[in-house]
This record gives structure tokens, C-alpha cells and sequence, in this order.
């Protein structure tokens, strides 16, 4: 394992700093060094074709790949590569508090119902009381649009409402940021625009966003900044009208061309 | 004869569930009730044949009759065995699943040795081994004297032990695959919100692997209710032993294993229906009663 030292960052406004970050599996380079600042309420979409670390680098925040090289820090909470100890594992589940995580293909839990799902790690992870919880997750519920569906089991609702109840279940940690992998790629597409409605809401309240998708007039409209990964590294990154319009790279163009 | 009439209506519900979501057509439906007459000719034949084997070799029903409260005494023994067989082997399978799923040597190392030890020899050694051997153990002269109060069992705690442990073995492989059967994204969500290893496989893995382990938990449980007759064959005075000794000393011994044999189904029909029960409430949330309205 390669030691990379990270330089310290003194009282940073960067809520989510990424340096360096490597993953390889076995011989596989996934991400080639990575370095990605993201201040406070900014909205940055990553894209990129299938393979090129989008997703891996979102999981490597969180620590559900751990890295191979380089350091993670989340609202000043830095790790760094290393053997897993007890305090280690410690700093990663606090990391993984102030993250919320959306997956692509929702992973609610389907023995609970939408409220349950909601409240389950306020109540388990942070030891709230249910009453409490419930109160909070009645308005998570309303701010989603699924007051209805709160005793409703995940099996009974649409893909939509399914990511919309994930989403609501990441709030509830009341997270400092949110990392979205790729939320809308299992939906179809007339149930696309009710959870990006969702997230135009959340990032409206100023929620720090790391989105990784293909949805470019969501980008265009929501976000600050636009990343392009390809082979595991950025090639590419600026505010939308110029990645959208005028993209520099000949690659990001490429792919610009094929997916707009 | 009851008994037989409710499994067999209990097996055409199943196949009418099954033509009935392949579409409701009529002619279905009358092909279906079709079938359903012709079973019901198959069970009365069945029936029949047996019938006639009764009155064949005179078959003596008072006999049978007389001697079913004495046999039907041992039922509460039979069931003591099994309902402490299985949550002993329940408990014994969860820690071995959870053991063989571990990443620590030494849990898996002893997991492994116990199912591979258990499942290699036969039950009834196990028994044998219990009740006989371990005494024997306690009175080596090496042996301190407090062994003799933990080795020389009681026949009904050798009889829950035996059963439990060997049936433990074969059930933590059915545990192992229910947990494996919870998909990867499900401990990804948990631990995402911040739980620790534990609290994801308390509060999110093992009660969903319960809907999946269920349905063969029951299978091992009638199942262990007819094994549990090998305790009679150490003296233990359950359903079995009693047919056996009656029957035997009054050279009526198809009489009493009939009837013995009648008990034991009657017995699994009645835990199977509840099986049934308890798979449907660990159902929910799998099954979509009705659906989603936008």
C-alpha cells in the first residue's frame, strides 16, 4: 500500500475533500488518484462512461469500497488508508453518519414499512426515541411526497416512490452531505422527474450534493459543477454552461454528444 | 378418515393457487374441478384398498381403540422432545450459521468442525452416545465427581440434546443459506446509515433470513417429530416406545403401529397447517397484496 501523506487542511469551508484517492482491485485500477474539493451547498454532478470510477470514487467517500491510496475527509472528518482497527471503523461509521447514500437500485429494506425503513437508524444508530424519529420522518414523508405511503411496505410502491423513500431515509440522519449514485438509472422514464424533483428541492435548501448521473438538463439547471471521469481520473470539470456548451477535452465532447 | 381428507384438500388448494394466476378462463376452471373429482376418486380407492386389507386379516379395531389413550399418552413426551429438540437445534444453528459466515478463524473453525462432525455421523449413534457413553465417562477414576451430575443425563434431556444438536448441524446450513440469501445492497444500506456490523445483521439481515428460513425450520421440525421415535428405542416411553411394548406383548403389533403411524400424521398435519400460518405472517412485505395505484 502505497503511503500517501495528506497535507493537512486547516479549518477548511470544504465540506467533502478528496485527495489522491486511488482504488485499485487486484491489478485493476479503478481510480488513478482523484482529488475533488467541494465547498459547502454546492451541487456537483459526476459523469462519465460506465467503468471510468463515477461510482466507485461516490463509495470510496463512504467507505463502502475502502480505498487504496490517498485520504477522505467529511465535514472535517479525515481518514486515511489503513488497517481497520476498532478506532478506525469508529471514524468511518462517523464519516458514514454525516453522508447520506442513495443507491441506484434503492436498497430499501423490505421488511420495514416506508416509515420504519425511515426511522430504523435514527433510532438504532443514533438511539432517538421512535417518538421523536416518527415526528421527523412524518415531514421527511411530506417533503418526498409520500404522507400516504407511510405504512406502506416497499414492495407495494413504484420505483419513483421506492427512491423517494430512500431519500427520505438518508435525510433522516440529517447527513451534511448527500451522495447520489446514479438515482434515476433503474427507474423508467416517466418516474425520472419525481425524484429529481426531490433533489431540485434539496439542493434549493442548500444541501451539499455529490450526484453521480446522466441526467444533464437536471445538471444543467441544479448543479455548480460538472466532473467528467474517464479511466479514473477527472479530465474535465467546470460550471455546466461551459461543460454542456464548450466542453475543452475532445473526450468529454465525445461523450457529451452521445448521451444529450 | 380425517386426516387424509384435509391434506389431500390441502394439496388441491395449492394446485388450483397455481392454475388459477395462470388466468381465470372457465374451462380452467371446470378442468381444475375436474382434477379435483378425480383425486378425490384416487383417495376414495386408496381408502378402500386399505379397507379391505382391515377386514382381510381381521384386523382387531377394539383392540386398536382400546389401546389408543394408553398410546396417544405418549404424545406429550414425543412432543416435549421435539418442541425442545427444535429450539435447542434453532439456537445451535444460528450461532453455527453466523459462525461458518465468519471472518474470525475461530467461529468458523468450530462451525465447521460441528457440522461436518454431526452431519457425518447417524442420529442414532449420537443418542446412543449421549445416554450410554457419557456416563460412563463420569465414572473413570481420572474423572472429578461433579461430572457425574452433568454427564448422567435424565432420557428426556439426553433425548432433546441428541435431537437438537444433530438437528442444529443440518439446520445451520439452512440459516447460512438464508443470510447469504439477503442480497449485498441490504448490508451496504445499513452500513451507509452509519450501523455497526451488529446492529446490520440484528436489525436488517437475520429478520429478513427468517422469512426465507421459515418455510424449511418447519420441514425440520416434522421431520424431527418422527425422528424423535429413536428415543423409544433407548426406553424412552414416547408415542413409539408404547406401540412397540403393547403391541409386542399382545401380538397386535400392526394394530399399534397403526394407529401409532395415524398419531404421527395426524400430528404433522396439524403443524404443518400452522407452518402455513407462520410462513404467511413472515411473508409480509414480500408479498404485494394489491397493486400500486400512482
Amino acid at each position: 500500500m502505497p503511503a500517501v501523506t495528506c497535507e493537512s487542511s486547516y479549518m477548511s469551508t470544504d465540506v467533502i475533500r478528496v485527495e489522491n484517492l486511488e482504488k485499485h482491485f487486484g491489478h485493476l485500477e479503478v481510480l488513478k488518484g482523484i482529488t475533488l474539493n467541494v465547498p459547502t451547498g454546492e451541487v456537483v454532478v459526476i459523469f462519465g462512461r460506465s467503468g471510468s470510477g463515477k461510482s466507485t470514487m461516490l463509495r470510496c467517500i463512504n467507505f463502502l469500497e475502502e480505498p487504496t491510496g490517498g485520504c477522505i475527509e467529511v465535514d472535517g472528518t479525515r481518514m486515511e488508508v489503513g488497517v481497520n482497527t476498532r478506532a478506525r471503523k469508529e471514524t468511518i461509521r462517523q464519516i458514514r453518519m454525516k453522508a447520506g447514500m442513495v443507491f441506484q437500485d434503492f436498497n430499501l429494506f423490505p421488511h420495514l414499512t416506508v416509515m420504519e425503513n425511515v426511522i430504523e437508524a435514527p433510532v438504532t444508530v443514533k438511539g432517538e426515541s421512535k417518538a421523536d424519529a416518527k415526528k421527523v420522518c412524518a415531514e421527511l414523508l411530506e417533503k418526498v411526497g409520500l404522507s400516504d405511503k407511510a405504512d406502506e411496505y416497499p414492495i407495494r410502491l413504484s420505483g419513483g416512490q421506492k427512491q423517494r423513500a430512500a431519500i427520505a431515509r438518508a435525510l433522516a440522519m440529517r447527513p451534511k452531505i448527500m451522495l447520489f449514485d446514479e438515482p434515476t438509472s433503474a427507474l423508467d422514464p416517466e418516474l425520472i422527474g419525481e425524484v429529481l424533483e426531490v433533489m431540485r428541492d434539496l439542493a434549493k435548501e442548500g444541501m451539499t450534493m455529490l450526484v453521480v448521473s446522466h441526467e444533464m438538463g437536471f445538471a444543467r439547471e441544479v448543479a455548480n459543477r460538472m466532473c467528467f471521469f474517464h479511466e479514473g481520473k477527472i479530465i474535465e470539470e467546470g460550471p455546466p454552461s461551459q461543460m454542456i456548451k464548450g466542453a475543452r477535452d475532445e473526450r468529454t465532447r465525445r461523450f457529451l454528444e452521445a448521451v444529450l | 378418515m380425517d386426516v387424509g381428507a384435509t391434506h389431500g384438500e390441502e394439496g388441491l388448494g395449492v394446485k388450483r393457487a397455481g392454475r388459477a394466476q395462470r388466468g381465470g378462463a372457465p374451462d380452467e376452471h371446470s378442468e381444475a374441478t375436474a382434477f379435483k373429482r378425480k383425486l378425490s376418486l384416487v383417495y376414495l380407492g386408496i381408502a378402500a384398498l386399505l379397507g379391505l386389507l382391515f377386514v382381510w386379516f381381521q384386523f382387531d379395531t377394539a383392540f386398536m381403540l382400546e389401546w389408543l389413550p394408553y398410546l396417544l399418552k405418549g404424545v406429550p413426551l414425543t412432543l416435549l422432545i421435539c418442541f425442545g429438540g427444535i429450539a435447542l437445534a434453532t439456537v445451535l444453528a444460528l450461532l453455527g450459521a453466523l459462525g461458518r459466515l465468519s471472518s474470525n478463524a475461530i467461529p468458523q473453525g468450530i462451525a465447521n468442525f460441528y457440522v461436518s462432525f454431526i452431519r457425518g455421523t447417524p442420529l442414532l449413534v449420537q443418542l446412543f452416545f449421549i445416554f450410554f457413553a457419557l456416563p460412563q465417562l463420569a465414572f473413570k477414576p481420572s474423572s472429578p465427581a461433579f461430572l457425574e451430575s452433568i454427564f448422567v443425563l435424565q432420557l428426556t434431556v439426553a433425548a432433546i440434546l441428541a435431537l437438537g444438536i444433530n438437528y442444529g448441524a443440518y439446520m445451520t446450513e439452512i440459516f447460512r443459506a438464508g443470510i447469504q440469501s439477503i442480497g449485498h445492497g441490504q448490508v451496504e444500506a445499513a452500513h451507509a446509515l452509519g450501523m455497526t456490523a451488529s446492529q446490520s445483521t440484528r436489525r436488517i439481515i437475520l429478520p429478513q433470513a427468517v422469512r426465507v428460513v421459515v418455510p424449511p425450520t418447519g420441514n425440520e421440525f416434522i421431520a424431527m417429530l418422527k425422528d424423535s421415535s429413536l428415543v423409544g428405542v433407548v426406553g424412552g416411553q414416547e408415542l413409539f416406545f408404547r406401540a412397540q411394548t403393547t403391541g409386542n406383548a399382545q401380538a397386535h403389533t400392526f394394530e399399534t403401529f397403526a394407529v401409532a403411524a395415524m398419531i404421527y400424521w395426524f400430528l404433522t398435519s396439524v403443524f404443518s397447517f400452522f407452518q402455513k400460518r407462520l410462513e404467511n405472517k413472515v411473508a409480509r412485505g414480500h408479498v404485494r397484496e394489491q397493486l400500486y395505484v400512482h
